[in-house]
């Protein structure tokens, strides 16, 4: 009987002490920016979109154009490992790119 | 300095470099190898294949301001004021993934090195290379690296007038100015054969 009282209460307490700190908001998309840079060709960073996302020439365009104009872009939201993919990624292509939790 | 690359009939792109182009081409792509420096295979780790996957990359952002544009901080938003979660987020992300991004950066910067140590110069000491589909991005990549640590190096910023580009024959910065806008050229005409 002693086992069994004791085992659901460290359960309780390892979730009540790491799940709000790990995870402050779930449900919560991350997304990656990339940031304006006044080296990179506007060509260049539309290309990155189209060839590594697979975005439309159009959509590629449209972000590359906020980037430039705007100082930075959402380009894709996801999980935090798929947001730290993109973001690898990202700086792989010479991009300056970072990620957030967007809330 | 005046060729660039145009598509090629067979896919891919195709330039004639002559030889003072091949020259500077491979010094600029060279230099860059050396600035990215050995990866941890030729360093700590050259005796054993596992623990080489076992090193851990820097936790924090190179000093060198040019490094630093090539290795970015993934969790500081240059809006915002950083705090410690951002800073220990980004020195994280750094130690499991800068060494991978080293290696891929000098990857790409041998592929131009290699390909243009194939050249043959012609009896006009010219030599046509070839970039493949496949060459094209790690080509891309390598000259956009050495147009940021050139730029980086120079100053460069979003002001098209910017004195960088009306500099005296006799400025210092001169050559290094050239050779960034010839390689932003060879940049802009590769995406262009991959983009129609």
């Amino acid at each position: 009987m002693e086992v069994v009282s004791v085992a659901p209460v460290e359960i309780e307490r390892t979730e009540s002490s790491e799940a709000p700190f790990d995870v402050p908001f779930p449900d919560v998309p991350w997304v990656t920016i990339v940031h304006n840079d006044p080296v990179n060709l506007m060509s260049y960073v539309t290309y990155v979109f189209q060839a590594y996302f697979g975005y439309p020439k159009d959509k590629a365009r449209r972000l590359m154009m906020d980037v430039h104009q705007k100082g930075r872009a959402a380009v894709s939201s996801g999980s935090r490992e798929e947001m730290e993919r993109d973001v690898q990624a990202m700086h792989g292509y010479g991009l300056w790119a970072t990620l957030t939790q967007d809330r | 300095m005046a060729g660039y690359f145009k598509a090629a009939p067979d896919g891919g792109a195709a330039i004639a470099l002559d030889k003072v182009e091949i020259s500077i081409l491979r010094s600029l792509a060279v230099q860059l190898l050396e600035l990215i420096g050995p990866g941890p295979e030729e360093s700590q780790a050259a005796d054993d294949p596992l623990a080489e996957l076992l090193i851990e990359g820097p936790s924090t952002p190179p000093a060198d301001p040019a490094l630093a544009r090539l290795f970015p901080s993934a969790y500081m938003d240059p809006e915002k004021v950083p705090d410690e979660e951002a800073k220990r987020a980004s020195s994280e992300f750094r130690r499991y993934t800068e060494n991978d991004l080293r290696a891929r950066k000098r990857e790409d910067a041998l592929a131009v090195v290699r390909s243009l140590d194939r050249l043959t110069l012609g009896g006009d000491r010219e030599a046509v290379l070839k970039v493949t589909q496949a060459d094209a991005k790690c080509w891309l990549c390598a000259l956009n690296d050495l147009r940021l640590v050139i730029g980086t190096r120079l100053g460069v910023d979003d002001d098209p007038e910017s004195e960088l580009y009306h500099l005296p024959d006799d400025d210092p910065r001169k050559p290094l100015v050239m050779a960034y806008l010839w390689l932003g050229g060879l940049q802009e005409t590769l995406v262009e054969t991959l983009m129609p």
